[in-house]
């Protein structure tokens, strides 16, 4: 591949060009803001011309598949520490570029449609190249300070666009919040290169990768715990999960590419990346999966108590993510990779499709207030919706299809990549600390069961039933006629995404199900294409356990999915949902109130550390280093006032100087 | 023959004679003249270097210094014509506006 | 004879720079500036600088001391009181000041004395006019320009300074 890897950079730049391209003539000519449609353009051109190149990539890759780097130019250099601004081109990170590249331009088709009433617009553009930028940073970086690099620029475009409308304080404290909590995780992620530094001597991949033996056991076990920290902030794992929920205050397209698809895989692209090294302490892996697998099942309880639709989305993003670092707990990295694409696909397609119908639900909002009736209602509660398969067909349709693949039925793509986990949880169970995994499995598989649940209660709420906001808000009378389908440019989208998520599993089917037909098999292509730069596990199950387990699956989710539809098949959520916290008493209150971590972390970290500053640092920094600052410009004027009174502005006074001075100087000379 | 020394010597005493007079006098033009003493002492320093040691170089220097010195007496003098229009006196111990 | 000479020139210039700083009236103040400078012409003469010798008399003694004097009566300035009469710390530095200044001047000619040769026998071709000339308008034709520049500048400047009205605001 080195005769293509040129085109890498490329890749790389094109959205940065967009990003200034619409970033500086925005700020400095207001007429351009106007031209929206110039700006949507440059801006999904920017991303989807990096996309045809990595198609192209990608096909010249498979006759040759060699990883290849690429370096620009020496960026530090500073004793014996040096890093390139380089980049990688093999499997791995160009998969993830596909995602990447694919879904965002998607998104921001989308967005064209979806902004367009926005005065912002031309900066939202803007910070969305800029994030495709950083994002493409991260995943084709050859060494760990240049993805460091883009890790931290992700995390600045998740502020910059989570805080969009910051003249919304709410808004901009949940930027703040999203901000903060994954510097938490960046700060365990900068000790962990410090220390693979300190072994290594670089911060390369390949030297990385290449000295493992180096390192102690000690030593493995910290740093992979470390980026596993990191990995937390990042993709929101406990205990660093709690910004993803608020960060749904940004708008819809920002939820679909940061926090669905893109942003929050970079902590799983990280240790997939690094797989090499958490292979080598089973302790690390058991840990890993742990996280993963609480993750999932906190996530999932506390998603069937809310009703924002972008919120259950949110917990259900956290959930999958738990999955995927359940995956690669138990050695499973091309499970966990696989579950990041075919999670891109329908995530994105239920978090557009649910801003295709916030959307609407913003335009009745409108109309009511045009007629003269000066409602107000959340336009993101499914209390106040129902029915709007009626109104609004395409999106019941895509939002419909991606929720029974995200839900895990076969053959759409959440079955294929949540099986394979499920699969490879239990194949842990059968090696070391085997009684641990199995229990995770049974947690995923409940888990599955939950996806599915409150997956189906917030589609059939949303979609089914009847329209609830006339009766559920005075003056919202007859408001349903206002109902319509989204525009074109947003509903295509929807529908390419529903599509990918049809058809996205078949690039991984897993080989026993063929070989059980055939013999042996060799079909599972992203397998074969991922093996060559992840170290997995192996498989050791034989293949009767393998479709037991698969029919198990299938099973639990359906069993998920019809008790979601004698629930709220045609029924109000809210009585429902009181039916089920009176059967489930006070662990319904727990998930109800999200396991009171947003209050823990308030009151036992946030708070005290404001008392802190404010006592103690604040006091610090005006009594002292401001003392010092004026005490210096005291000290200034004290001598100017006593030197002033040489000039006397008398001309002698003066030639009296001269002539002392030139005495100085002249025996000076005289007897050196 | 009268040695070099003898010449410095001379100029030396001019040269101290014109400082004493520029620390002690009131009169600005009087100090003016003082430094024109100091000025042609250095000439003539020059000279008897130049004749001693049978340069021309030294008297070229004269020469210039020459030029210089009427140059600034000129223009020496119209700004003390200008200060005695203000302040109506030469005096330099009155004149002292950039004071503290 | 020439020791005669140089004795004699030496003595008037010193003693008319004394004068010149201790005499009460200004014009007189002047006129023995004018002494002064007449004598340092004379010994310019002995050390066989012709040239600057007349140049000194003319320029120094015929223009620039003329227009001191023009000066000095057109401010109808008249002596200064208290000139010595007083005791005054002022003189006291000032003469300190000054001792300190020949000493030191002597000091550096006293360490160089002996070892310089006596008066180079070239001293008569060099004094000429001619070959001042020579080397002015050679190789220091450049100084010569700028310094006629210079002297424009300072009669253009002198007019500027201590013309009476002034035009406008």
């Amino acid at each position: 591949m080195d005769a293509f890897v040129h085109l890498v950079p490329w890749i790389v730049l094109i959205p940065l060009f967009g990003f200034l391209f619409n970033g500086i003539a925005g700020l400095v000519s207001e007429s351009f803001r106007e031209k929206k449609s110039l700006i949507g353009t440059i801006a999904t051109l920017a991303v989807f011309i990096p996309f045809l190149m990595a198609v192209y990539l990608f096909f010249m890759m498979q006759g040759d598949s060699e990883s290849a780097s690429i370096s620009l130019f020496t960026w530090i250099e500073a004793g014996n520490f040096s890093t390139d601004i380089g980049y990688r081109l093999d499997q791995l990170s160009l998969t993830m570029t596909l995602v990447v590249t694919g879904v965002g331009a998607l998104i921001h088709f989308y967005s064209i449609g979806y902004m367009a009433d926005d005065e912002g617009y031309w900066k939202f553009f803007a910070f969305m190249n800029l994030f495709i930028f950083a994002m493409l940073n991260l995943v084709l970086a050859d060494n760990m300070l240049l993805l460091f690099l883009g890790w931290e620029g992700v995390g600045l475009c998740s502020y910059l666009l989570i805080g969009f409308w910051y003249t919304d304080m709410a808004k901009s404290d949940a930027a703040k919040k999203a901000f903060l909590y994954n510097r938490v995780g960046d700060f365990a992620f900068l000790i962990a290169m410090f220390m693979i530094f300190r072994t290594i001597g670089s911060l390369g991949f390949s030297e990385i990768l290449a000295g493992l033996e180096l390192f102690t056991s000690l030593d493995v076990f910290m740093i992979g715990l470390l980026i596993l920290i990191g990995a937390t902030g990042k993709s929101a794992q406990i205990p660093l999960f709690v910004w993803l929920p608020d960060a749904m205050a940004g708008p819809t397209s920002v939820s679909a590419l940061i926090h669905a698809a893109t942003m929050v895989t970079s902590g799983v692209y990280v240790i997939a990346r690094l797989s090499p090294l958490y292979m080598m302490s089973a302790e690390l892996m058991l840990i890993v999966a742990i996280i993963g697998a609480f993750t999932a099942i906190v996530a999932a309880t506390i998603a069937l108590t809310r009703y924002d639709i972008k919120a259950v989305l949110a917990y259900s993003t956290v959930s999958q993510l738990g999955f995927m670092f359940l995956a690669l707990g138990t050695g499973a990295y091309v499970a966990a990779i696989f579950h990041v694409i075919t999670h891109a696909f329908f995530k994105a397609c239920l978090f557009l499709g649910s801003g295709s119908v916030i959307h609407a639900m913003h335009h009745v909002e409108h109309k009511l207030h045009e007629e003269g009736s000066n409602v107000h209602f959340d336009p993101q509660d499914i209390r106040f919706m129902g029915g709007l398969k009626k109104y609004l067909p395409s999106t019941y349709m895509t939002f419909m299809i991606a929720t029974i693949a995200i839900a895990g039925i076969p053959p759409l793509a959440g079955f294929f990549s949540k099986d394979e986990i499920l699969v490879m949880t239990f194949n842990a169970g059968m090696g070391e600390y085997g009684a641990i995994y199995i229990g995770l499995w049974a947690i995923a598989l409940i888990t599955a069961f939950m996806t599915a649940f409150y997956m189906f209660r917030l589609t059939l709420s949303t979609f089914h039933g009847k329209f609830r906001l006339p009766e559920k808000v005075k003056g919202a009378e007859n408001s349903e006629k206002h109902l319509h389908e989204s525009p074109f440019t947003m509903t295509s989208v929807l529908w390419a995404l529903a599509g990918l998520s049809v058809i996205g599993g078949f690039i991984g089917i897993p080989n026993f199900v063929v070989a059980t037909f055939t013999g042996t098999a060799d079909v599972n292509l992203l397998s074969n294409w991922l093996d060559l730069t992840t170290m997995d596990a192996d498989l050791i199950l034989s293949k009767q356990v393998e479709w037991m387990l698969l029919f198990g699956s299938v099973v639990i989710a359906l069993g998920g999915v019809f008790v979601a539809f004698m629930l709220y098949g045609d029924k109000e959520p809210e009585a429902q949902d009181r039916r089920i916290a009176a059967r489930f008493g006070a662990l319904y209150q727990v998930w109800n109130d999200k396991y009171l971590l947003d209050e823990i972390y308030e009151g036992g970290i946030v708070r005290p550390t404001v008392r802190l500053s404010d006592r103690v640092l604040a006091v610090f920094d005006m009594k002292i280093i401001d003392g010092f600052v004026n005490m210096i410009a005291y000290i200034v004027r004290f001598f100017g006032s006593v030197i002033r009174y040489f000039q006397t502005g008398l001309v002698q006074t003066y030639a009296y100087g001269m002539v002392i001075g030139v005495i100085i100087i002249v025996s000076m000379l005289l007897f050196r | 023959m009268i040695e070099l020394d003898w010449y410095l010597g001379l100029s030396a005493i001019l040269f101290t004679i014109g400082v004493i007079g520029v620390l002690t006098r009131k009169n600005a033009i009087v100090i003016f003249m003082c430094a024109e003493l100091m000025l042609n002492s250095v000439n003539l320093t020059l000279v008897s270097f130049s004749a001693q040691l049978g340069d021309v170089h030294g008297q070229i220097l004269v020469f210039f210094s020459l030029c210089v010195a009427a140059a600034e007496a000129a223009v020496g003098l119209a700004i003390i014509i200008a200060i005695y229009r203000n302040h109506l006196s030469v005096d330099v111990s009155r004149i002292h506006l950039l004071r503290w | 004879m020439e020791i005669y000479f140089f004795i004699l020139f030496a003595t008037l210039a010193v003693t008319s720079a004394i004068a010149m700083i201790t005499t009460k009236d200004t014009v007189n103040s002047a006129l023995f500036l004018v002494l002064n400078l007449i004598s340092v012409a004379g010994i310019f003469l002995l050390l066989k600088a012709q040239f600057l010798a007349v140049v000194q008399v003319l320029v120094y003694g015929g223009a620039i001391m003329v227009l001191f004097l023009f000066v000095i009566m057109l401010l109808n300035l008249g002596s200064e009181e208290h000139l010595l009469s007083r005791f005054s710390v002022k003189y006291v530095l000032a003469f300190f000041l000054g001792v300190i200044v020949l000493s030191q001047l002597l000091y550096a000619i006293a360490s160089v004395t002996g070892t310089l040769p006596d008066l180079s026998p070239q001293m008569e071709q060099v004094g000429t006019v001619e070959a001042l000339g020579d080397e002015l308008f050679t190789t220091y034709m450049l100084p010569v320009l700028v310094t006629a520049i210079l002297l424009t500048a300072a009669v253009v400047g002198g007019i500027l300074l201590a013309q009476r009205k002034f035009s406008g605001k």
